[in-house]
């Protein structure tokens, strides 16, 4: 298992589009992946439920990886969250 | 017949059927399915069928708005493959033995609740997505088809609508707008005399005109639902007036923009991307007074890098061919979405952090754009104009930047040609001073719909306020005249850009008082032209 946790930069935080975009690449992913914050938890590969955290600036978000890929997928992740939360 | 009276917001008269757009909420009955397969068949094909169709929509809208534009349909998209609204919809049909129609209404229903209920304003906003998918499916199922789908010409009700929606509008099919909100500054006003259609705001709409034969008589601002054949007639007859005055002004096309008296005036015209130079050419204009140049940078989700915008300037020059383009430089404040620029949410961004003031801040942007619009120089006759300046020590700071621009480009061997630089006078500080000004720059290009608003004090933006946004008010006549006086004395030469240029009621004054230049709206460059060939030719 691996995990990283990420403080929200962007202003509107995890919203339509960049969620959109981080489903489509937590699902190019053997491992399972499940995110955290703001007191709730989602599936990464759940469009509906990554939008329903209500992710925004200035919150933490725990991502947690397992499976085959994860040390690859944890790598990719984190730095997708840095370029685009 | 029934006869209501609303606002005209553009001028013109079109007769054809109604199609009342976003109204049609369908109401979904609960019913026992014999078959929970069948049902989910039925599901699946829907669900498909409207992918397909934000496929469609979404092409569509790259080609037209961008790319960063049009991913909101792709999420659209994204959306109808969740597995948690896929399972719920599913889940409705195997438990309770439901028709697909009331699993997707209820599911939608749901979802849309759901994300009504946060905090953030952004989020609960997603609410409408939701709607927006579920209403999508629903049509599929009951064979509606998707209310903006046009099959013939109509004429578009609609509560409001959003640039996003008027996306997926094929234009060819449209007659007329007719909307219940929106100013005649909205951007369905925008889009009415970008498309010469006319268009009428502040109508009540009923669902139950959707399909029923009607007028819009946009010289008036009236609607008829189910016309007689007198009101028929009547506004036949107007119609051809206006198509007779259309075909008069073609015949104006490549004639010069000369009063009887031989005063020559330069024509231009407005444009906000390269999309709408075909207009530009098309209606005849001499040049192009106003390129608003941020569509570039509100098409993408990263800062356009020096090429992308040269490219895209070099474009505009090339197609214009030797006739003259005014850069306006980057425009942008807290009132247009741009994520990556960072800004912090304002409570009143049309006095905030915007136009020059960023690009004196954040010299990085602004020395990009200059770099850009001073390399497509070489490829054409261009000028650069700030805007949003309120004193003589930002023209400097601009002009001091411009200037090491330009030993750059001279160290670094590119190309490039001497430009005129002007400012656009759109605050009172630079109109009042204007007699200051003149003398640090080429031109001055009147801002008349800021000027207006700054002047009056009156939100553009607020329909509540649109009797007190009078460009006509003497305070903003008076200024006009000011500036062209005090242009004239300083040596600028003086333009008008503002939607105001396009006032033929004040053509022959700005003739008169001496303007040099109209930059107006691309469909109506030959309107104005007549009015400019009539004058002192009695």
């Amino acid at each position: 298992m691996r995990q990283f946790t990420y403080v929200i930069q962007d202003e509107v935080g995890i919203h339509a589009r960049p969620a959109g975009m981080l489903v489509q690449k937590a699902k190019s992913f053997q491992s399972s992946i499940s995110l955290e914050c703001n007191g709730k938890s989602a599936d990464a590969a759940k469009l509906m439920a990554v939008m329903a955290l209500g992710a925004t600036k200035g919150m933490e978000v725990t991502v947690t990886i397992e499976g085959e890929d994860e040390t690859k997928a944890a790598q990719d992740l984190e730095q997708f969250f840095r370029e685009n939360f | 017949m029934e006869r209501i009276q609303g606002k005209a917001i553009f001028h013109g008269i079109a007769i054809g059927k109604l199609s009342v757009y976003g109204k049609k909420r369908q109401r979904v009955k609960r019913q026992k399915a014999a078959c929970a397969e069948h049902e989910k068949e039925r599901y699946f094909t829907a669900r498909d069928q409207a992918a397909a169709q934000l496929r469609e929509i979404y092409k569509k809208a790259v080609q037209e708005v961008g790319e960063l534009n049009a991913q909101i349909f792709q999420v659209h998209a994204m959306m109808l493959e969740d597995d948690d609204y896929n399972e719920s919809v599913l889940n409705m049909i195997a438990t309770q033995g439901v028709n697909a129609e009331y699993a997707v209404a209820k599911t939608g229903d749901n979802f849309a609740e759901m994300f009504a209920a946060m905090e953030d304003e952004y989020f609960k906003a997603r609410s409408a997505d939701i709607r927006d998918i579920s209403d999508r499916v629903l049509a599929a199922l009951t064979g509606a088809g998707p209310a903006a789908v046009m099959t013939e010409p109509v004429i578009l009700a609609a509560y409001d609508l959003a640039p996003s929606e008027t996306i997926q509008l094929d234009k060819r099919l449209l007659l007329a707008f007719v909307t219940e909100v929106g100013s005649t500054n909205s951007h369905t006003a925008i889009l009415a005399r970008s498309m010469n259609i006319p268009a009428l705001t502040g109508i009540r709409l009923s669902e139950d005109w959707d399909g029923k034969p009607a007028a819009v008589d946009g010289d008036t601002g009236t609607l008829y639902i189910e016309p007689d054949e007198a009101v028929l007639e009547t506004l036949r007859r107007k119609q051809k007036e206006h198509e007779d005055a259309r075909a008069l002004l073609l015949e104006l096309k490549n004639k010069e923009t000369i009063t009887g008296d031989g005063r020559k005036v330069h024509l231009y015209a407005n444009i906000g991307s390269t999309g709408d130079l075909a207009s530009v050419l098309e209606n005849d204009a001499e040049g192009i007074g106003l390129f608003r140049t941020e569509f570039l940078y509100l098409e993408k989700d990263h800062f356009p890098t020096e090429q992308e915008q040269f490219q895209a300037y070099k474009t505009v020059v090339e197609t214009m061919a030797g006739r003259k383009v005014i850069f306006r430089t980057l425009d942008i404040g807290a009132d247009k979405q741009v994520d990556y620029f960072g800004l912090d949410k304002e409570e009143n961004p049309a006095m905030g952090y915007r136009a020059i003031r960023i690009c004196l801040d954040r010299t990085d942007i602004f020395k990009t754009q200059l770099r850009a619009i001073l390399r497509a120089s070489a490829y054409g006759s261009l000028a650069i104009m700030f805007p949003m300046i309120i004193s003589k020590q930002e023209i400097l700071e601009a002009k001091r930047i411009l200037e090491q621009i330009r030993l750059e480009l001279e160290q670094e061997g590119l190309p490039y040609r001497d430009v005129e630089v002007g400012i656009m006078i759109e605050t009172p500080a630079a109109a009042i001073i204007s007699d200051e000004l003149a003398g640090e720059v080429d031109f001055f290009s009147i801002g008349t719909n800021d000027l207006t608003q700054y002047v009056l004090a009156a939100d553009r933006q607020n329909p509540k306020l649109d009797a007190c946004y009078d460009a006509h008010h003497p305070a903003v006549l008076r200024l006009i005249e000011q500036v062209v006086q005090n242009g004239h004395a300083g040596g600028a030469w003086v333009g008008i850009c503002g939607e105001l240029g396009a006032d033929t009621s004040l053509t022959e004054w700005f003739v008169q008082i001496g303007v040099d230049e109209l930059s107006v709206t691309p469909s109506m460059v030959l309107p104005v032209r007549k009015v400019i060939r009539d004058i002192g030719r009695t």
